[in-house]
């Protein structure tokens, strides 16, 4: 059975050269489902590895209770001293999260940046925090620095250049990364200084706080809900990252998986189409081979083995393209969730390589199946008039 | 003994709602070892009174056995390994694989054997060599003249030494002396490897080479001539 089947199908493989246009068919239009699926997702894949690099397991973020996101979030001073002196808290950084419009490099259009506002507790607090050109902002002084996304996508922040935001003049002395995430799509500057010039003295809209120990966030944060003095609520950035990206990434799997379906069936079609014209042009082969008393059974799988070999042919083309194409591309979106502009890199990533391939092979044996079973019946007599 | 017997073997083919009776009341003994010519007007039956006897088709009704088999107790898969084990079949257009070389077409029945890859080639080359085209075995079909692709078909339906060949027309696409060429090969497979040899064809000096030859018309045997 095994000899059959690969005599069958080394014989159909080598058949594919003459039959090159039509297997070609069936080869660029899987690549095609491959590299959108894999294109479309690959967005979605490097947004939310932007906000999973953003987090750390003992990090923290304290927001009003009820609240979203930073940019709607609150806090007391008062509750800001109690929170810091809680039991398991390591370290507190009280920030001051607002959004400034800025044009983008690319199309000159503005968007939301990220203005934050800290003390020196904000950059002890992120360990990732690194300077990579310049220097740290001085307190007290209208000096920020920029991430390097950020820097890269918004006009005006190169380093030595000077920007205003709400009527005052603000000089950008330093880029820092932050190993990839959120962070370097937003720029900083001193909590106080930030305060004044966006007119909201003393108001910090969340904190960042370190734990002792990651395992007791659910218990912090049930003895802040229970605290009366406090309204409210601890995230871990893991947690805070995760619902923020749900519904961007829902969004772009919803479309990348509808448009890859869409172009699927046509794949399939032309799939179906191809193979079935293989069959048909080898009909006689066919009616011969079962003649001399090869059964159904191999020429099934041969003839699947052929439309999967040019399916998995076209899920590796696909990859590679939309891996040279895409991977490292980077984009900004709009963090619904903070209402700014998160800087990404597409991420070809192998599970969404394997994802493609998987579905390339999908589309093969769709495509391959109902021609294989044709071939196994045709009626021997019939198929070797060439009818 | 009669390797082939054919007891009141009918044959219709239904196309729409018309019934075509193409093969009725035949009755029909081979001895092992016969060269048996098969004559008639085209349409006549011939040819699918072959495919029976080859074990390609099932008749509509009556009883076609073989080498003793009952060809109608054999389900699909077990008469396509029957036919693998006891027919060789010879078609007028060759009927070559154009993507194996001459070698490979040979060696196709024997991939339906438990014979190893060294002893099939073997079996191969000594059927090309039976045929006299052991210098083309690496040839493909399309290097081929057409006598030299139906010497291959000839190596290709004697390697597994079936005890029947099946000829379907085997000279109708070949000029009178490559015919003869053919046509003396299959005497020299019958008289000197004891293969019963049954020949469909239209021309009578094709079937001047028979021991026997039977006359088709309308789908019945109506005269049967000893050569």
């Amino acid at each position: 059975m095994f000899s059959q089947i690969y005599e069958i199908t080394a014989m159909n493989v080598r058949n594919i050269g003459s039959r090159i246009g039509s297997s070609s068919v069936i080869v660029v239009g899987i690549a095609g489902v491959v590299a959108v699926l894999v294109g479309l997702l690959s967005m979605a894949t490097g947004f939310n590895m932007v906000l999973e690099s953003s987090s750390l397991p003992n990090r923290a973020i304290v927001m009003r209770d009820g609240t979203n996101g930073e940019l709607s979030s609150n806090l007391g001073i008062e509750e800001f001293n109690i929170l810091s002196r809680m039991e398991g808290i390591e370290l507190a950084s009280g920030e001051l999260y607002v959004i400034a419009d800025i044009p983008k490099k690319e199309t000159g259009s503005p968007a939301n940046l990220v203005f934050r506002g800290m003390r020196q507790a904000g950059l002890d607090i992120r360990p990732e925090f690194q300077i990579v050109a310049g220097r740290r902002f001085e307190p007290g002084r209208n000096e920020l620095v920029a991430g390097v996304m950020a820097a890269a996508e918004f006009a005006g922040l190169e380093i030595g250049s000077e920007i205003d935001f709400r009527e005052s003049n603000w000089r950008i002395v330093g880029h820092f990364e932050a190993q990839g995430g959120a962070y370097e799509s937003e720029v900083w500057a001193d909590l106080a200084v930030v305060q004044s010039s966006f007119r909201r003295p003393g108001s910090i809209t969340s904190a960042r706080v370190l734990l002792e120990d990651p395992a007791q966030a659910e218990a912090i944060n049930e003895r802040i809900q229970a605290d009366p003095r406090l309204d409210l609520r601890l995230e871990t950035e893991a947690q805070f990252y995760a619902s923020q990206g749900e519904q961007r990434a829902a969004l772009i799997n919803t479309f990348g998986y509808g448009v890859a379906f869409l172009m699927a069936i046509g794949a399939v079609f032309a799939a179906l189409n191809t193979m079935y014209t293989a069959v048909s042009t080898r009909t006689v082969e066919i009616a011969i081979l079962r003649a001399l008393g090869f059964g159904g059974v191999p020429l099934v799988f041969s003839v699947m083995i052929e439309a999967l070999l040019l399916a998995v042919l076209g899920g590796i083309l696909g990859g590679v393209v939309v891996y040279l194409l895409f991977d490292g591309y980077t984009a900004s979106t709009l963090n619904s969730g903070s209402f700014s502009q998160v800087a990404f890199d597409f991420a070809v990533t192998p599970e969404l390589l394997r994802l493609g391939i998987t579905w390339a092979l999908v589309l093969g044996v769709i495509g391959g199946l109902f021609p294989a079973v044709r071939a196994a019946r045709l009626p021997i007599t019939t198929a070797l008039r060439g009818e | 003994m009669a390797i082939v017997e054919c007891r009141d073997v009918e044959k219709q083919f239904v196309k729409g709602r018309e019934t075509v009776e193409v093969l009725t009341g035949i009755n029909l003994d081979i001895e092992e070892g016969d060269f048996l010519a098969l004559m008639g007007p085209s349409g006549s039956g011939k040819t699918t009174l072959l495919n029976l006897i080859g074990g390609l088709d099932h008749p509509t009704s009556g009883l076609i056995r073989v080498g003793g088999s009952d060809l109608n107790e054999l389900s699909g898969r077990a008469l396509a390994k029957w036919r693998s084990v006891h027919v060789g079949f010879i078609f007028q257009f060759y009927n070559l694989l154009p993507v194996l070389n001459a070698q490979r077409n040979v060696e196709l029945p024997l991939l339906l054997t438990n014979l190893s890859r060294a002893q099939r080639q073997k079996n191969a080359a000594i059927a090309l060599e039976i045929v006299g085209l052991t210098d083309r075995a690496k040839h493909k079909p399309g290097e081929l003249s057409g006598g030299q692709q139906q010497r291959v078909a000839i190596a290709r339906a004697i390697v597994a030494d079936p005890k029947l060949l099946v000829c379907d027309e085997p000279t109708g696409d070949l000029d009178r002396e490559t015919a003869d060429e053919i046509l003396g090969l299959l005497e020299i497979l019958n008289r000197d490897h004891r293969k019963t040899v049954i020949v469909v064809t239209h021309d009578p000096k094709a079937a001047g080479h028979a021991k026997k030859i039977l006359h088709m018309d309308k789908g019945k045997l109506v005269e049967e001539a000893i050569v």
